[in-house]
């Protein structure tokens, strides 16, 4: 096996084989506890985006089940036999089915929000670097100024603004995440910029985009991925907490905040099961990635090298 | 020091400037005015004269003059629910919010401090491992979910607590504050652990991490060889080195709990200015969100101000000229 890596390894380009990666491999190799993480949190993705096809209803689909089943506790069974592991809701739908769904949504809007603000950030922090003057200054500017607010209150007052939507708690999300990303990026790739394999490309004139986006990006993400992880995690907390207070997702569509706030009115005669389940299910979900990204983080951390 | 302060001082209005701009885009100049801005319960003639006083004939940057010139004078519109000019509303609602807030922040520090001390000077040991585990596990619960898992608990299974409400008060110089009563306190347990317990988490890895890389410096290995006492060393060498990032994080999260704690008092029913925020975003009372950002964008900005000086004041290394640029 490092026969062939090596040959792969000398036909790529210098990028793909820098130090830091290097010491990402060394430190998953080193620290068992990683990999493991970084196995739950793939098995976590997997699972969460096929288990929906082995629910055993649609709760999105009104046809699917009954009233005369509603708010069953967790094991019950429903009148045509059918178990209801985790309990149903006021409207008889089997919560597992629900979470299951709700759990595919969240992390959907992680996923894509996170895609979308690293895309956007990692130009602005590569272009605000290599460009410097007026247009650092300005675009800097903009991401203290964004980021000198609570994330939450721009979320919910841009979403009290434009109405709620999956799309939309999406965008409202890489408005204020993207900053982030912009942040750390140009100051990774001001490092970059110093090294002498830049001076090279620029000596060998190629032009600036080259430049930018095939030698100085590549060279200075590591840094913006491992914040992504646990991006990826408080985007999912923020949809939840804004479907739960009633701007985020629509009633029509599985969220697993909504489902919380759905059993907010049952919790006070005992009916736990409607909110304790889908939250237990968040929390499984932002742990994990929490998880996955603070070791990451450890294992990258020069100090501790 | 006098040039630093003017600087940030011109800053801080830039920023409240850029956010008055974006509300009053927002909210404005995004789908008919007049339709979020006179009650949907007016009649015609009652509209009319409205869009008339409003100067919704006028041009934008004519409005947005007007908006601003009100503002600065304490004019935010009237509310459309309470009846109530939107900003006044708003006032009477803080000292709820601060109180929460406050509290919160204090038990985050007095119990986040002491134990990521402990953690950050026993690096490495099993128990402080554990710590540092639970604390990711800390700030992974979602505010929400955390808050009825509390009123579940103490609430509805064991009867401990009430589930909502600010209990009975006191007022002094006219506020009503429920520290003062027990029913006061046992109202705000709940909601102070819902939003202290993330703050805690934040406190114990941050103490944590400054205490131990502060531990192996040359200072501490100076005054330990000159036979300085572990407890004064903690205390006097460690503590105090650390201690300037951990007030800059505890002001900018004052300024972020009052709008966190948004969540909070609405699962606690808690009549602070979170909750009205949420109920007006539900009745689309606009005057009161514009005033609620406005004003929370006030604070944020002022506690910004604040920390960077209270940075200097702490850590005399910190030459305030240097973080100009």
């Amino acid at each position: 096996m490092t026969a062939a890596r090596s040959e792969t390894e000398a036909l790529r380009p210098p990028l793909a084989d820098t130090p830091a990666r290097r010491a990402i491999l060394a430190g998953l190799k080193r620290r068992p506890r990683i990999r493991g993480a970084l196995i739950a949190l793939a098995a976590i993705v997997l699972v969460v985006l096929l288990l929906p096809l082995l629910a055993s209803q649609d709760p999105y689909d009104l046809a699917s089940f009954s009233v005369m089943d509603s708010r069953l506790p967790p094991g019950s069974e429903s009148m045509d036999g059918m178990t209801f592991w985790l309990g149903t809701d006021s409207q008889g739908r089997d919560m597992l089915s629900a979470i299951l769904y709700g759990m595919r949504i969240s992390l959907l809007v992680g996923l894509a929000s996170t895609a979308l603000s690293l895309a956007i950030g990692v130009t602005v922090g590569v272009v605000a670097a290599v460009l410097g003057g007026r247009v650092e200054a300005l675009l800097m500017r903009l991401v203290d100024f964004i980021l000198g607010f609570p994330t939450i209150l721009v979320a919910l007052v841009m979403l009290a603004v434009i109405g709620r939507g999956v799309d939309k708690v999406i965008i409202a999300i890489v408005v204020v995440q993207w900053a982030n990303y912009a942040r750390i990026m140009r100051s990774a790739a001001l490092g970059e910029r110093a090294k002498e394999y830049v001076e090279a490309a620029y000596n060998l004139a190629y032009p600036q985009r080259r430049v930018m986006f095939r030698h100085i990006m590549p060279n200075s993400l590591n840094a913006v991925l491992v914040i992504a992880t646990v991006h990826v995690a408080s985007a999912i907390t923020l949809e939840a907490t804004l479907s739960f207070l009633g701007v985020g997702v629509p009633v029509t569509q599985p969220s697993l905040g909504l489902l919380v706030a759905s059993g907010f009115d049952y919790l006070m005669s005992g009916d736990y099961w409607i909110s304790f389940y889908p939250g237990i299910a968040l929390l499984a979900l932002i742990f994990s990635l929490n998880f996955v990204g603070d070791r990451l983080r450890t294992a990258l951390d020069p100090k501790r090298a | 020091m006098t040039l630093y302060a003017f600087q940030r001082l011109l800053q801080s209005i830039a920023v409240l400037f850029a956010v008055s701009v974006a509300v009053f885009l927002a909210v404005y100049a995004i789908g008919n005015p007049a339709d979020l801005l006179i009650s949907p319960d007016a009649t015609q003639l009652e509209r009319q004269e409205l869009i008339a006083r409003l100067g919704l004939d006028q041009p934008i940057w004519t409005q947005y003059a007007t908006f601003l010139w009100n503002g600065l004078h304490g004019d935010m519109g009237t509310s459309f629910v309470h009846g109530e000019p939107a900003l006044r509303l708003i006032l009477t609602r803080l000292p709820a919010t601060f109180e929460l807030v406050t509290l919160s922040l204090l038990v985050a520090s007095l119990v986040g401090i002491p134990i990521g001390l402990w953690v950050g000077l026993n690096d490495g040991s099993r128990l402080s491992a554990a710590v540092m585990t639970g604390s990711i596990f800390g700030y992974s619960i979602p505010s929400f979910w955390k808050g009825l898992v509390l009123i579940l608990v103490f609430a509805v299974w064991l009867r401990l607590l009430p589930a909502s409400g600010r209990g009975d008060t006191i007022a002094v110089l006219g506020i009503p504050f429920s520290f003062l009563t027990l029913d006061g306190w046992r109202h705000l347990a709940m909601p102070v652990l819902n939003l202290s317990i993330p703050n805690i988490a934040l406190m114990i890895r941050l103490t944590a991490a400054g205490a131990a890389e502060a531990r192996n410096q040359d200072y501490v290995k100076f005054a330990r060889a000159k036979g300085v006492g572990s407890r004064r060393i903690v205390r006097r060498h460690i503590l105090r080195n650390i201690l300037s990032p951990i007030v800059t994080i505890l002001g900018m999260e004052f300024g972020s709990l009052l709008a966190f704690s948004t969540i909070t008092e609405t699962v606690f029913a808690w009549p602070g200015m979170g909750k009205l925020l949420i109920t007006s975003i539900y009745q689309l009372d606009r005057p009161v969100i514009v005033s609620y950002v406005m004003l929370v964008t006030f604070i944020f900005v002022m506690i910004n101000l604040l920390v960077d000086f209270a940075y200097a004041a702490l850590d005399p290394r910190v030459k305030l000229a240097e973080r100009l640029s």
